[in-house]
């Protein structure tokens, strides 16, 4: 039995070396953002993807060759280097970007000229009607971060939360995503306040949120100003506990929030906590394998979620690439269809963040595995099994 | 809502609304002496409140690589136009006030960046190094086209802003800051928590309004100012340089926006952009004053201050539409009761 899968592996291995010789190389496309108001998050992409690459850099033997083009936070350069890719590199698959904006725009480009296209930002194209989409988004659904540190609350016995958040669609998004959690049984929303990321002040918002007098908190910001409700209600004197979304996972949230955020809990990608995960959990290896990349490739920490993204999009490339090279040659339309029926067909991908499973009828492909709850102790974000 | 809320909100209220109060009366002060609506004054604030982080951090700022390309350039403008007039001969004293003066605090924090100094020198090399660059602006943008109506320095001033506020994500990136606290200590004052960073805003907003007060009344400058903004006409008739007292208006201007950009530091986080919300407040007062009246706009920055202290409190998403809308009242009534400028627009 030994022999005979020794042999049929062989024969592969042989059968894929001459499609090898034949298949000149792998091309494909990378977007990110390395200037304008979305670098700061662009150049972890850039980052990640680096990493990714140094990880493995051919499929079955076949080279993979790696463009790379900064959009400069802007979506319709974003469009114009989707196109760009397509028609003159034809390449075999993109991967971008690092504003929503940015990556709808490539989406579409994607969807028109069917072209296999792993997004690393949130998307929020319609389905096309008639055949399947050309993106897949590697990202955690807002409501699916909210649910799990709902779940959390439940378990710890909260019954009501206060609520605080971005006057904007992330400070909707984290309320729906609360209100959908309280319908199944998880703790209720006392309040809805929302202030402006360049507000002065949050006091009054506070004081409404202490006058409810809720069991716990949950804060619908993001970076930086996520601190500022922390700060004014322990200011008030709310001993409650704090929850959080992973767009809290920021070093300036911990540097700002300091004493007051402490013990702050929030649902976050397993990759921020990869050395502290148990052996048997899916992301423990190659998890380990990405931050020594990293760290080799880029020097300091992968201490970010958003590099994960990057590598994971070309986990998923690369399972996909394995099938797709067996039924058609890089570089033709067969191929890019292949590619995007094996992305579907493959099944329980591992990467850092999460198990993915994709299918035609979304463009998200995680489930509750993709999330993990840490904890900001002495301003270490630790892992809670 | 019950008493001791009502009071917190109300402390809260004054405190944002002492910051709108110097701002409102910097406000004014440019605009009745230039007839210039200096929009990115909130960019100014919030550039010193960067400047002193970046201090304390022990981080060379952005403030000075950008004193010096706007030293640089004013003085080529200052040059370039003397030799247009053929006075040569005032290059020397150009060179001292547009390019050695602004560049003497900037080349101290240059030279001492990486080291951590003592708080209050912080603070006055942080002052020193913002208060050259509104007179500078000045110099560049607005000089080349004093003579111009209301509405274009307004709209140069909008088109200012924006340029400031794109150089500073360009020089301070895009993570907001938050200084460590001057004061830790904590008043408890019928029963309500009264923060001494507060008390120091409120301190600080009514000594310098003060000292100002006392600048216009005792002063020869203080008063060639006030004549200015009363008459420009008349106060060139009397020798006062026009030129002169605008550079000293937005030099005053400058230590306002200084001083409350260094009061808000430690109270809330300050991104590249929040300059333009805190300046735009604060223009609702200098309108309630009708931009030319110091006490009714330190009134009116204080009442803004507290509506949005409890608008945010009553309906929190709707806080900036209540704050701006109370615009429309005012307006009316300022329309009713005033009578119009409009001889002044006629000059």
């Amino acid at each position: 039995m030994r022999k005979l899968v020794f042999g049929a592996s062989a024969l592969a291995g042989l059968l894929l070396a001459g499609t090898a010789v034949q298949a000149q190389e792998i091309t494909v496309g990378f977007v990110t953002s390395l200037s304008g108001p979305a670098s700061s998050i662009g150049i972890n992409y850039e980052k990640g993807m680096n990493a990714a690459y140094a990880y493995k850099a051919d499929v079955g033997g076949v080279k993979i060759k790696l463009i790379k083009l900064d959009d400069g936070s802007d979506p319709s350069q974003a469009t114009k280097n989707a196109r760009k890719l397509v028609e003159q590199d034809k390449v075999d698959v993109m991967i971008g970007t690092s504003s929503a904006p940015g990556t709808n725009a490539m989406l579409t480009v994607a969807n028109e000229l069917k072209v296999p296209f792993i997004a690393v930002s949130p998307v929020s194209v319609p389905l096309p009607k008639e055949g399947h989409p050309w993106g897949i988004s590697m990202v955690q659904t807002p409501p699916l971060m909210v649910k799990v540190i709902a779940d959390r609350m439940k378990r710890e016995g909260i019954k009501s939360v206060g609520y605080i958040g971005f006057s904007d669609s992330w400070g909707d998004l984290v309320y729906n995503g609360a209100k959908a959690a309280e319908q199944n049984g998880g703790p209720a929303v006392l309040t809805n306040e929302r202030y402006a990321r360049t507000d002065t002040s949050v006091t009054a918002q506070a004081l409404k949120v202490v006058a409810a007098k809720p069991e716990g908190f949950l804060d619908g910001g993001s970076a930086t100003q996520a601190a500022l409700p922390l700060l004014e209600l322990r200011k008030l004197g709310f001993k409650g506990p704090f929850f959080g979304t992973p767009s809290l996972l920021n070093r300036d949230f911990v540097r700002i929030g300091g004493k007051a955020a402490e013990g702050t809990q929030v649902s976050a990608g397993p990759v921020v906590v990869t050395s502290q995960l148990p052996n048997d959990h899916f992301s423990k290896k190659i998890g380990t394998a990405f931050h020594e990349t990293f760290q080799k490739v880029n020097g300091g920490e992968a201490d970010d979620g958003f590099s994960g993204y990057a590598f994971d999009g070309w986990v998923v490339f690369l399972e996909a690439a394995k099938t797709a090279m067996t039924k058609a040659k890089p570089g033709t339309p067969d191929f890019r269809e292949a590619l995007m029926e094996a992305i579907y067909s493959s099944k329980d991908v591992a990467g850092v963040h999460a198990v993915y499973n994709f299918t035609p009828k979304s463009y998200y492909g995680v489930d509750e595995r993709s999330l993990v709850v840490v904890k900001l102790v002495d301003g270490k974000w630790v892992y809670q099994p | 809502m019950n008493a001791q809320i009502a009071a917190i909100l109300t402390l809260d209220g004054i405190a944002s609304g002492a910051i709108y109060v110097l701002i409102a009366i910097g406000f004014v002060l440019i605009f009745a002496v230039t007839r210039i609506i200096f929009v990115p004054f909130g960019d100014i604030t919030a550039f010193t409140a960067l400047t002193l982080a970046s201090l304390e951090n022990k981080h060379l700022p952005g403030t000075v690589g950008m004193v010096a390309v706007l030293a640089a350039m004013a003085t080529l403008m200052e040059i370039f136009s003397l030799w247009r007039k053929g006075t040569l001969g005032r290059v020397p004293r150009a060179l001292l006030f547009y390019l050695i003066l602004p560049l003497i605090p900037a080349g101290v924090v240059w030279l001492t960046a990486g080291t951590l100094l003592p708080t209050a020198l912080r603070i006055l090399l942080t002052v020193a190094v913002i208060l050259p660059i509104p007179p500078l602006l000045n110099r560049i943008v607005y000089q080349p086209i004093a003579d111009a109506t209301v509405l274009l320095l307004l709209i140069v001033s909008v088109a200012l802003h924006f340029a400031m506020s794109g150089l500073g994500l360009l020089f301070f990136g895009p993570e907001g800051v938050r200084t460590q606290g001057f004061v830790d200590y904590t008043a408890i004052i019928a029963g309500t928590p009264v923060s001494g960073q507060a008390i120091l805003i409120l301190g600080s907003a009514i000594f310098f309004s003060f000292l100002l007060y006392l600048f216009f009344s005792f002063t020869l400058t203080g008063k060639a100012l006030h004549a200015t903004a009363l008459n420009r006409t008349g106060a060139r008739l009397m020798g006062i340089r026009p030129q002169q007292a605008c550079t000293i208006a937005f030099l005053l201007g400058a230590l306002l926006a200084a001083i409350s950009g260094i009061l808000i530091a430690p109270v809330n986080t300050i991104f590249y952009d929040s300059g333009f919300l805190i300046g735009l407040k604060s223009f609702v007062g200098a309108i309630i004053g009708g931009m030319v009246s110091f006490p009714v706009t330190a009134i009116g920055s204080m009442l803004v201050g507290i509506l949005e202290s409890f608008a945010a409190f009553l309906s929190s998403p709707f806080k900036d539409v209540i704050v701006f809308s109370i615009l429309i009242p005012v307006l009316l009534w300022r329309s009713y009761t005033l009578v119009h400028a409009e001889d002044e627009d006629e000059e």
